[in-house]
């Protein structure tokens, strides 16, 4: 992680039909930072996570990492980046470990060893070898979390990570963005909720 | 570390069959489709020997076709519902190859295997031995360049809740050409004359759509996903 991994926004507007979605958005998230977007519903800010990643492109604005528009080099800005949208993307008939080792093994080579270790930190190392078919809701969201770890992404881009996780969930998913900043990693986390972390946060209101 | 485009490709081969083969009645369905629509004919029509040869180029493509379109639906739907798309644009791999790899993992449990199915209904309509090798290879030739443009009606249609019939819309006059050049072949190595001008314009036509589609099937998804 270089000190030039700096992700930037810059008056970003998406338009959903008729609706403005996003009105002029600007942030910068550098490293060992992370920023918690909050907001109603219906106020953008899964669109904004979606501009961010580079699924969605802006009508208006551009976004920028090391100081070059994502749109220039996608592969280059991709490999640094985990994206956790709000479905955990399991294939319900794969184990969890066959999961990770698809969709981690497209952006780095990676041993099953690793995936294992990424699925225990992550609290679920008996869910290993079970099909995503007969997890639970808060399971699948820790084998997603779990791939978040063993991409070893700079960029974490968290859609609602918290939702279905109970209290030591929460508390786990708490304690590893604390470490990744620690690490000199960044994030953009859609919350609904005040973010119980080490050290406060940068905070972005949506829709105010 | 990255990875590069050819393992990349083969992961993403791997996934699919790995798929497939957990659920085999995917795989079966369109093979009992196959087996079912070719046995209507002579039941319809004339059970009368002659009259079947006759007919057999046409049933065994018709039916053929209509197996093969019957799972092109599916081929980034699942995907495309649980978020798995979204990952996969994100993976930092060529959109495209990871078309090329999909597609052709869905051929080889849809496509090739109707070619092997097709001797067991041929010999039923009474073609002989001597054309199956003329007869597999066109419908080889023929179903792959199918899930080249199913691909693309898939990309273009998966994000409809229900996107099944235009699918078939959108692909069934793209495929008229195989049908009558496919046909043809079988056709003509059941009456024992060369079909070699047939499969040359068949395999040109499987060549045009492999190098092509996957840029256009990419680019549906795409504006899908947005």
């Amino acid at each position: 992680m270089s000190s030039l991994d700096f992700l930037t926004v810059d008056d970003v507007h998406v338009w959903r039909g008729d609706r403005h979605v996003l009105k002029g958005v600007s942030l910068r998230v550098g490293p060992g930072e992370l920023l918690h977007v909050w907001g109603p519903n219906g106020a953008g800010k899964s669109t904004l996570l979606r501009v961010v990643s580079g699924l969605l492109r802006p009508e208006q604005g551009a976004v920028r990492w090391a100081g070059q528009s994502i749109a220039d080099d996608p592969a280059a800005y991709h490999a640094a980046l985990a994206y956790a949208a709000h479905e955990p993307a399991l294939k319900a008939d794969l184990t969890a470990v066959e999961n990770l080792r698809f969709s981690v093994g497209l952006k780095r080579r990676v041993a099953d060893g690793e995936l294992r270790a990424a699925l225990s930190e992550a609290g679920v190392a008996a869910c290993a070898d079970l099909p995503a078919r007969v997890l639970s809701a808060g399971q699948r969201r820790r084998v997603a979390l779990a791939r978040v770890l063993a991409v070893q992404a700079s960029l974490w881009l968290l859609d609602e990570p918290y939702t279905n996780l109970d209290a030591s969930g929460a508390e786990l998913l708490s304690r590893l963005l604390d470490q990744h900043r620690d690490r000199g990693g960044s994030a953009m986390i859609v919350a609904h909720q005040t973010l119980v972390l080490a050290r406060p946060v940068g905070r972005l209101e949506l829709g105010a | 570390m990255s990875v590069s485009l050819w393992s990349g490709l083969t992961l993403v081969l791997r996934r699919d069959l790995a798929l497939s083969l957990r659920r085999p009645d995917q795989l079966i369905q369109p093979l009992v489709f196959f087996l079912i629509v070719t046995t209507l004919f002579p039941l319809s029509l004339s059970p009368e020997p002659s009259l079947l040869r006759q007919m057999a180029p046409g049933v065994l493509w018709v039916g053929a076709l209509l197996a093969a379109l019957l799972s092109m639906d599916g081929l980034f739907r699942g995907d495309a519902e649980d978020g798995t798309l979204e990952q996969l644009l994100l993976s930092g791999q060529a959109l495209g190859a990871i078309v090329v790899a999909k597609t052709f993992a869905h051929w080889l449990v849809s496509g090739a295997a109707l070619v092997l199915m097709a001797p067991l209904v041929a010999t039923a309509l009474g073609v002989p031995v001597g054309a199956f090798p003329v007869m597999m290879l066109s419908l080889g030739l023929g179903t792959l360049t199918l899930s080249w443009l199913g691909a693309i009606g898939a990309g273009l249609t998966v994000g409809l809740r229900r996107g099944g019939v235009l699918l078939s819309l959108i692909v069934l006059p793209l495929a008229m050409p195989l049908l009558i050049f496919g046909a043809n072949a079988t056709d003509r190595a059941i009456g024992g004359e060369s079909a070699a001008g047939a499969l040359y314009f068949l395999a040109s036509l499987c060549l045009f759509t492999t190098t092509l589609a996957p840029f256009a099937a990419a680019a549906a998804l795409r504006i899908t996903v947005e």
